[in-house]
Order: C-alpha cells, then structure tokens, then sequence
C-alpha cells in the first residue's frame, strides 16, 4: 500500500506578524506534494498543539522572528508530551541566533534552520525525517 | 513659456521665498574641479512636457523633491530606529545616538505594546523588550524620554493598533516637561492597512480602526498641529515581498482608502491631508528605486490635486521617511551587508527622502550591536558629508533611464490602483485577500529566483565561505519580562484605581457612541490606566480581527 501524504502544519506562535517565511514555506511543501495546514498568526502553544493534534498533523514546523523562541518553541515542545503527542516532529527557523540552537534541540525541537536556507533543503530534510503517523 | 523662463520664476519665488526663511548650507557649491554644482540642473533646450512631468523642486507634481532646495538647505532626518528591552535601556541608547550625531528618535515597541497586552499578560510570554521597549504605563513612558526635552527632538513611533494610547502617553510626558501639545513634533506610523496586508500586528477590525484613525487626524489638526498623524507604508509591504511597483500601487492605494474615511468623517481634505506622510524601503536595484520614489511624488500630487480636489499644496506633497531593505540583508558574511545598506541608503538620497534609518549588518542575525548601529549611522553621514549627491537637487533627472522608468512603475501602480478601486477600494480588497496573494506570488517568485541561482545574492548562492558562527550579538535579557511585571504591579498598587476605573468606563461609553475617542484615552493614560486596560477596552467594544488566509 503506498504511504499516505505528509500532512505539515505551519505555525506562527507568539505575536510575530512576520510571515513571509511562514507562507513561502508553507508553499513550498505544497508544491512538494505535502498536505499543508497554516495556522495564520498570533497562535499560543496551546493552539498550535490543538491544531496539530486536531488536523493529524505528522509533523510542525514554526516559523519566529521575534527573538521568543527560547520561550515559545519549548513550550510547544512540551504541550506535545504533555498531550500524548511526542511523535509529531517539531521543526523550526527564523532569526535563530546559532547560539540558541544547542538548548532548543535539547528541548525537543528537532531542526532549526536559519536565514539564507533554500526551501529545497527544508522539504529534504522533512522527507528524511518525517514519516506518516501510524 | 520656456524653461529658462520658467526656472527664474522658480529661482526668484519658490526658491527665494524659501532661502530667506532657511539659508543653504553653502553661498555656493562646487566640485574638486571647480565646476558650480547649480541648485537643479534643468534642459539647456526646450523639451515638451517637461514642467507637466517635472516642474520644479516644491512645486506641483513635486517630481523633483518636495522642498525648494532640498539638501542644500538641510540633509535629510538621520533618524535610526532602536529601542529594546526596559525603558531605561532604551533612553540610554537613545542619549547615546544623539549624542552621536543623530538628528531625531525613533522607536521601536515591543510586539506585548503593539498588540494591546501588558508585560503581565499571557499572550506577552517570551515577547517582553524583545523587538523593542516594552510600555505599560505612562510611567515606563517618562522613564524612556528622561532628560529628552521633548520640544527639541521629534519623535517617529512605529506603532499602528495601539498608536492614539501611545501618543496620549508622549502628550503627557511632554506635559509633565511643561511642553504643551503644540510644540512637541513626530510621528506615529498608525497605518493599520497594510498591518493587516503584510505587518501582521492587528488588533480590531477595519471599521473601527479607520474610527480611530480618523479620531487621531481630527485631534491632532487642533491639539498637536506639528504631529505628522500617519506614516503611510510600503516599507513592510515590500519586506513581505512585494516589487517596487506594487510597493508604491498599494502604499498609494491605502493613502486614498484614509483620506476617504476622513472626508466621511466630515473633514475638509486641507485640514489633515498636509500631516500625512509616508514610509518606503530602499532595495539594491538603485536606478528602479529612485525611479519609484519619484513616481510615487507625482503619483500622490496628482491624486490629491485631481482625486481629492485639494487645494493646499503641503496637501499634494508626498513627504516620506525611508529605511533600508531589512529583506536583503543576509546572515552569511554579515559585512557585505554594509555595502548594500550604502547603495539602498544613496537610493533614498537621490530619491528625495525626508528621512532615512539604515540598517545595522548584524540584523539578518539579532538586533543590532551599538557597533553595527554606528557604522549604519556613519554610512549616511559619509553620503552626506563627503558624497557630494546632496549639493544638487533630484541629479538624475533628466537620464533616459531614469525618466523612463519613472514613467513606467508610474503607469503600472496607477493600473494596481485601478484594479483595487475596481474591488471597492484598498480596505474591500484587502478583505478578499488581493495584495496579500499578490505579494506573496512576488515573494515566492524571488525566492525561487534565487534558488535556481537566476538571482544572486553574494555570499549565499554565489562566493559563499566556510565562516564561524558570529559572535558578539545583541542579547535581550530574559529578565526583562519579570523586571517589567513588578514595575507594573507597582504602578497598579500606586494608582488611584477608582479614578482608573472611572476613566476607562468613560472610554467605553464614548467607543460605543460616536465622540472623539483621544481626549478620553488622554484622561485614561494620565490616570495610569495600562495600555493594556485601554486596548481590552476596546477588544471588547470593537471585537478583534481575523485575517483572510491566502496561501
């Protein structure tokens, strides 16, 4: 039986009203054939999570600019184990200082990807590494 | 009449006029051969259409600059965006730019203030003086203009949902300086239709934003005749991804959406039109750049003058501040990003600009050092000073090149502008996702420019290194957050929270009704009502905003 498409949701968390990476991204998947869900802005952790549990999501990708990554990603981070949910895989980029990297993959955040980053080498790396949900 | 005939007429009025209230820098200016630099160079030869296309520096179509001498009169605003962290933090970067030369404040908010929540709010939650200051209360405003005599610097805002609570604060921060409303001069950008187009940091939905909008002009034309009451944007238009025409097309597009709603509201077009400014980016494509910012006076002069039939000409003057291209910055060998800042930046001298903030080289990675702040700010006083552009006004005109492309991103903004006329107008359009889904086509389209390699940007698809991360970035402090909820526990246990209550309920009742909503958010703001108190006031009132999602 051939494997189901991916279906990726794409969130802006927090207050950051930047989202042309979001939406660029989030094309970007379509074109690769994934399934995408963009969330629009202005969403908590809590909404994200719902979202992504709600929709079936296998993986989410975030997109931040505002500098709270260090607050935001983790907490969704941490919603998803809290919610039975640590299989979806949990991705990100934005103005990311490589500083912040290291304690945001030890908080469960999978990839970070910083400016300058071809949306090829994004949509490789989810079909490297995320798989359908059973 | 000929040319020369007409140029004496500018020389001996507009310009004489001018030069008697605010001498040029110079007697005269001159290059390293000695050749004169004239004040504007025009056609030795009679050329037809000539004064309808061009005219004259401060005269109709304002092709050619809106001041009659432009920078040989005064350089353009060196005006730097920043702010970051506590209000303290803030002022003294702000002390420390004007004291490096700098001309006026700009300052950037936090996204907690610009979206209408306090410090304490859950939505606040990693956000706190993170993109800018984080403002609460009057009081973190008088902690952020301290020793700032408010009569002496004008003072730029970027904040848009909530600008009439952040101006009502300014007011009383310069009234508590015994500065009354009069004497203070700056601007809020308070441009909420492109926040929903491109920004992203709305809060209510249209109808009683442009309310408030119009509120603000209607204030201001009396209590605070020196504000510039709204920056009209393409900057974040373009950032989002837009081209350079669409930048001028929608940006021009929104400016006709406000001056309709303020003529609704029953105001004459004379009376606000002239506090109107607007804000545009600077890319690296020099020549097209400059051909834009000089469409887009003509464009805007032609609109009011036949549109909107006004008849002042500071009303036809499309005076505007310019940043460079946040977008083109890149975090791969941040350095090169110097010198595109300096061709964006000479892009908006030759343009005209009336102000100008350049971009630090580290901002594709973090907020900027004060290093990196300097060398922006030292890049515009290096054109200034020692480039020789600003000794003669609009010196591209008359290229081929550049009067052609004038023409064209002319032309093709004014069939945009036809096209959302023909939608119902800029805030109809928007509502059915039109410039959203057209930038974000631009977007993606240059994106996938550079990843096929047919756009190259140096030091990522082309000429890239092998380097170390960067080091020595700006670093917000975590503990910003929790300094700025004890600050705002304490003004809230300070406060007179009957009189807090009672000005609120005010608010409330004039929101629901039809009165000027300023006086009463002045009243709140002086009690030490919170921004956010102000903004929930009004979420509950007006409701809140959920965008078209185009993808």
């Amino acid at each position: 039986m051939p494997q189901r498409t991916l279906r990726v949701l794409v969130g802006k968390p927090g207050l950051d009203g930047h989202d042309r990476g979001a939406k660029i991204i989030a094309r970007a998947f379509r074109d690769a054939g994934f399934e995408v869900i963009y969330t629009g802005l202005h969403q908590t952790p809590e909404q994200i999570v719902t979202a992504a549990i709600q929709e079936d999501a296998d993986c989410i990708a975030l997109s931040i600019l505002s500098g709270a990554h260090n607050t935001l990603l983790p907490a969704v981070s941490r919603l998803l184990q809290e919610r039975s949910a640590a299989d979806i895989v949990l991705f990100g980029g934005g103005v990311i200082p490589e500083d912040d990297i290291p304690g945001l993959k030890a908080a469960g955040i999978c990839e970070v990807f910083t400016p300058g980053t071809s949306t090829d080498t994004i949509v490789q790396w989810v079909k490297d590494n995320v798989a359908p949900r059973p | 009449m000929s040319i020369t005939t007409r140029k004496n007429i500018w020389t001996d009025g507009t310009v004489a006029r001018n030069v008697a209230k605010a001498p040029e820098r110079k007697e005269e200016f001159r290059t390293t051969s000695d050749i004169e630099m004239e004040r504007c160079f025009t056609p030795d030869f009679e050329l037809p259409g000539y004064e309808e296309k061009l005219g004259f520096p401060g005269e109709y179509p304002f092709t050619r600059g809106v001041q009659p001498t432009m920078y040989r009169g005064r350089f353009w605003t060196m005006r730097q965006y920043a702010g970051f962290g506590t209000a303290k933090e803030s002022n003294e970067r702000y002390k420390y730019l004007l004291q490096a030369g700098q001309t006026g404040l700009s300052v950037a908010f936090d996204l907690p203030t610009q979206m209408g929540y306090d410090s304490d709010a859950g939505m606040s939650r990693g956000e706190v003086g993170k993109v800018g200051v984080a403002i609460d209360s009057l009081a973190d405003m008088e902690v952020l203009f301290d020793g700032i005599p408010l009569d002496k610097v004008s003072t730029s805002m970027t904040i848009n949902s909530t600008a009439a609570i952040l101006l009502a604060m300014y007011i009383a921060v310069a009234e508590k300086q015994g500065i009354s409303s009069d004497k203070i001069s700056g601007t809020i950008q308070n441009d909420i239709l492109k926040e929903y187009m491109a920004r992203g940091t709305y809060i209510y939905p249209p109808k009683p934003s442009m309310r408030i909008i119009t509120d603000i002009f209607a204030y201001c034309k009396d209590q605070v005749p020196k504000w510039n009451t709204i920056s009209i944007s393409g900057y974040h238009i373009r950032e989002a991804g837009s081209s350079a025409v669409q930048e001028v097309a929608f940006t021009l597009a929104d400016g006709i959406a406000y001056v309709d709603a303020a003529i609704k509201a029953g105001l004459d077009v004379d009376e606000f039109a002239p506090r109107l400014t607007f804000f545009f980016n600077a890319h690296n494509n020099l020549l097209e750049e400059v051909a834009k910012f000089r469409a887009a006076r003509r464009m805007w002069a032609k609109i009011m003058k036949e549109r909107f039939k006004a008849k002042n000409p500071k009303s036809m003057m499309l005076r505007f501040h310019t940043q460079t291209a946040g977008c083109t910055l890149t975090a791969q060998q941040p350095d090169n990003n110097i010198m595109r800042v300096t061709i964006q930046a000479l892009a908006a001298v030759l343009g005209g600009t009336q102000s100008l903030h350049t971009n630090s080289r580290d901002e594709a990675l973090a907020l900027p050092t004060e290093d990196s702040v300097r060398i922006a700010l030292r890049t515009q006083q290096v054109l200034a000073y020692e480039s020789g552009v600003a000794d003669s006004i609009d010196p591209l005109a008359g290229s081929y090149l550049v009067e052609s492309l004038t023409d064209q991103i002319e032309k093709a903004a004014f069939d945009y502008i036809d096209k959302i006329d023909n939608l119902g107008g800029a805030v109809e359009a928007i509502s059915q996702g039109f410039q959203q889904k057209e930038i974000q086509d631009s977007a993606f389209a240059y994106q996938r420019a550079i990843e096929t390699n047919d756009l190259v940007i140096v030091g990522v698809n082309k000429f890239t290194i092998q380097e170390p991360p960067p080091a020595g970035l700006l670093k917000v402090k975590e503990e910003v957050e929790i300094f700025q909820k004890q600050a705002l526990a304490e003004v809230k246990a300070k406060r007179d929270n009957d009189k807090v209550k009672a000005t609120l309920k005010k608010l409330e009742e004039t929101a629901k009704g039809t009165d000027n909503l300023m006086p009463h958010i002045l009243e709140a703001v002086k009690a030490y009502a919170t921004l956010g108190e102000i903004a929930d006031v009004f979420r509950e009132v007006f409701g809140k905003h959920r965008e078209t999602v185009v993808l």
